[in-house]
């Protein structure tokens, strides 16, 4: 079945089963592999993306449930004025590790700033709670979130 | 403090992580590439009579025991885990064959058509204490006379502490891939340590070293869980290629991922004390671990929980007994701290117990039995630097307000509402392997290269996992040399251009490595011509270490790290759900190579020792794990714990670079103790188990009453 959606502000399409978990499309279709999988049942949120801009969990949502929406991935994300203050508030604040979580990370943050552009600490915490990561303790990425909202006043 | 070495730079991986360019493994492809799926076994324990496999379509290969060119089994302290299992099955996910082909869904698909026929054996399991049960390992430490302080002692009190498995849950699961170009084979995969893949390899195939090539690739994540448990599987990958002529690619999910991979040592621990005037004059001590089906690393994991078990207290007489069993369950194997969380956990809850008991506050009853400098540790030697354990105890305490808290929720213990408490541990991390290991197994070599432009490469087969081992060796270097540190270049190993400087674990690389890098450095820096040239260093034992591994006798390790810990808790009255209200630590590890990659060290370790004590459960009942995904199995979310306030101790080590000693485990050890001091402390009921859990506690509380 052909299915096209936009992607990073591009309109693709791709003959495959609709079915198909949108992850795997990003991953071997189209070359995101920025999009992770962790754990594949919606747990991690190594695979978030930003669907119509949503942060959605790529491993649980079949593909054709993006038909004819705006899906946006880190390989789209990282081309933004906002990506680089949040890239800058992680590197400063010691948000990455092992780096398998970061992108859902750094989306779930733009997700959260989109809502609320001046979050405080709760509410970072919460913005973040559907992502996991083993590495940091979520203090730095905490840390990241607030400070990028900060150094960033007026884009989002 | 804030020495030039220790001021936070840009992470040098970041950049690449966080826009998503960093090539993990599975976002490899190779030309031909084909996936593999594993059989595994569904029993504990049976007889194999017959794998009935449907008819393939062409393209698609089952590769099992029969093509193993060499040993079937797996290269690691002992051979006795087979690469495939041959004719018994010895745990529920043990590997029997791979089926590979072009499209990954098919394969899946077509391995569910591939069964097996059992005969059921009888299954052991370590339900029953571990009693009865064949060992892989046992041993015995004696310091002084216990027989002599028990019969002397005014009182005795003993308990028994009870831990679980933890999954090591780095976020990118197992994955390798292997490639066969005629005459060699290269194993590309995510991994702590680059050479035991290569000798497990060169070993099940029988080919001469030259012939085989691992190459790491960026690493998400590891805890251990990568250490060993990788040679198995790129043994797989690389029988595949050999057989199929094209690259494998094997990548487990997270379910696959979480039943067959190790897992942290259950473990039950007995200690017993002898006490005349509030001091312990005595210890016996008994250690069971769960080694589960195969031996892996389960006898040395038992000798670390062995040598931390009377923890950082002096205790004069001491008879610690340990052994590591086998039953027919996944295989135990390494996770950050490695023996440690278990053996302190038990010493830390016994001390608090203790001092309960006398009616003492915990604080003053342990510095009053800390190891002072020079004082004796279990194994009779010595920590060769001063030790500032009591004054680390009261600045955890004076940070956290332990004094008056204890006080203040005594007074209201028995109001309505939440029921707080408080916790603290004191605890250590013996640094790199055990005893003269680093001389006389792991031998490290290093090398760095002048390049003819100028640049430096540094060649170790210590990897970058998250923990920063890029940046902070980088640093070392750039710092020695006095050049900027994007002029020096360290790339993921590749066992053909660098040497074996071990493997990446107990929390050895900034500490052994990292000097040998700093030598090579000072050398380097001496060199007046141009370059290209190369130095060599290899590995030199200060000279004060004394052990004799056969009687355990002597420094078990170089040197240690030191830890503090309060943690402030809230359990509700009502559901015994525990709230983590607040976290302080004091470390000493010597010169922090870099406060900002230490602080993540601290910040995570101490997360995946809080979720170890609260809500990392995992069980198994008849040989099955009833957690096996990220649903039933929780770790800890941004929401759990507030942030850790952390100070690090002034001090430096000669034999470290710029004085460094070890941090990467440490944090993970005092956690658990620390909560579990809080839980005892806001209900006033024992507790005896990890992890505390709701249920655990109900039960408890019951029994209390």
């Amino acid at each position: 079945m052909r299915i096209e959606f936009v992607l990073n502000g591009k309109e693709v399409g791709v003959d495959t089963d609709p079915a198909k978990r949108l992850l795997d499309v990003l991953r071997n279709d189209f070359g995101c592999t920025g999009v992770k999988e962790g754990c594949g049942e919606g747990e991690c949120g190594a695979c978030a993306v930003l669907v119509e801009g949503r942060l959605v969990n790529s491993c649980i949502l079949p593909v054709i449930a993006a038909r004819g929406l705006e899906v946006i991935t880190i390989e789209g994300f990282r081309e933004t004025e906002r990506y680089r203050v949040i890239e800058e508030a992680f590197d400063e604040a010691g948000a990455v590790q092992c780096g398998f979580c970061t992108p859902g990370f750094v989306l779930a943050a733009e997700a959260l700033l989109r809502r609320n552009p001046v979050p405080d600490e709760e509410q970072v915490r919460e913005g973040l709670s559907g992502n996991l990561c083993r590495c940091t303790g979520y203090g730095a990425l905490v840390r990241g979130v607030l400070d990028a909202a900060d150094r960033g006043r007026g884009l989002w | 403090m804030h020495k030039p070495i220790s001021r936070p730079v840009a992470r040098v991986d970041a950049r690449e992580k966080t826009g998503g360019t960093a090539r993990y493994l599975d976002d490899l492809r190779f030309e031909g590439m084909l996936h593999a799926g594993t059989l595994r076994s569904d029993r504990p324990h049976a007889r194999i009579k017959n794998i009935r496999v449907p008819d393939l379509p062409e393209g698609y290969h089952i590769i099992d025991a029969r093509d193993v060119p060499g040993m079937n089994r797996v290269k690691i302290l002992v051979d006795d885990q087979p690469f495939f299992a041959e004719h018994e099955v010895r745990y529920v996910g043990e590997p029997i064959l791979l089926l590979a082909g072009e499209d990954r869904g098919a394969v899946f698909d077509l391995l569910s058509g591939v069964k097996g026929e059992y005969e059921d054996l009888e299954p052991v399991f370590f339900e029953g204490k571990g009693e009865g049960l064949d060992n892989f390992a046992e041993y015995v430490i004696k310091k002084g006379n216990p027989e002599q302080a028990f019969r002397e002692a005014a009182d005795i009190f003993e308990g028994t502490w009870e831990t679980g498995l933890q999954e090591q849950a780095y976020m990118e699961p197992q994955g390798v891939i292997g490639v066969c170009d005629r005459d060699r084979v290269t194993v590309y995969g995510s991994m702590q340590c680059p050479y035991y893949i290569h000798k497990a390899l060169v070993q099940g195939f029988g080919w001469e070293e030259g012939r085989v090539r691992v190459v790491q690739t960026v690493t998400g994540g590891a805890f251990g869980g990568k250490e060993e448990y990788p040679s198995l599987i790129a043994g797989h990958a690389a029988f595949a290629a050999f057989k199929t002529g094209r690259p494998v690619k094997i990548v487990f999910d997270r379910h696959e991922d979480m039943v067959c991979t190790t897992k942290r040592h259950s473990a039950i621990i007995r200690i017993k004390s002898a006490m005349n005037r509030d001091r312990v004059t005595g210890m016996e001590i008994d250690i069971t671990l769960d080694g589960g089906a195969y031996a892996g690393l389960s006898s040395v994991v038992l000798q670390r929980a062995m040598f931390a078990s009377t923890g950082v207290y002096r205790v004069d007489n001491v008879l610690v007994r340990g052994r590591a069993v086998r039953t027919n369950t996944v295989p135990a194997g390494a996770f950050r701290g490695f023996g440690g969380p278990q053996a302190i956990f038990a010493v830390e809850m016994h001390m608090h117990s203790l001092a309960e008991r006398a009616g003492v506050s915990p604080l003053n009853f342990k510095k009053r039995h800390v190891l002072g400098t020079g004082d004796k540790t279990v194994t009779g030697g010595s920590a060769h630097e001063e030790l500032r354990l009591g004054e680390m105890a009261d600045l955890v305490a004076s940070m956290s307000g332990y004094k008056e808290k204890l006080k203040r929720f005594e007074k209201k213990r028995n109001g309505n509402g939440g029921k707080r408490g408080i916790g603290l541990s004191l605890f250590m991390h013996g640094c790199a392997f055990t005893g003269s290991g680093e001389r006389d197994i792991i031998k490290a070599e290093v090398r760095l290269a002048k390049r003819s432009d100028g640049s430096v490469e540094i060649l170790v087969s210590s990897v970058e996992m998250g923990q920063g081992a890029f940046t902070a060796l980088k640093k070392i270097v750039a710092e020695t040399l006095e050049i900027p540190l994007d002029r020096v270049v360290y790339v993921n190993p590749d066992t053909d251009r660098v040497p074996d400087s071990g493997p990446t674990v107990a929390s050895r690389t900034v500490m052994i490595v990292g000097r040998l890098l700093m030598r090579a450095a000072e050398e380097m820096k001496k060199r007046t011509d141009a370059g290209p040239f190369e130095i060599v260093r290899t590995y030199e034992q200060p000279p004060a270490i004394r052990w004799d591994q056969d009687t355990f006798k002597g420094d078990a390790y170089p040197v240690y790290s030191w830890g503090a810990n309060v943690v402030e808790v809230e359990v509700d009255p009502v559901t015994y759900e525990i709230a983590v209200r607040g976290c302080w630590g004091v470390y000493d590890v010597g010169t922090p190579i870099d406060e900002r990659i230490l602080k993540g060290q601290i910040d995570g370790g101490v997360a995946q020792g809080l979720g170890y004590a609260t809500v990392e459960n995992m069980r198994i009942e008849a040989g099955r794990l009833l957690q096996s995904n990220m649903t039933d199995y929780v770790i800890p979310t941004s929401l759990e714990y507030p942030p850790v306030e952390s100070v690090l101790m002034d001090t430096e080590y000669e034999y470290g670079p710029f004085g460094a000693k070890c941090a990467g485990e440490l944090p993970i050890v005092g956690a658990p103790p620390a909560l579990g001091a809080a839980v005892q402390n806001a209900l006033g009921v024992r507790v005896t188990k990890l992890p505390v859990t709701p249920e655990y506690l109900l039960e408890a509380a019951g029994n209390e009453d």
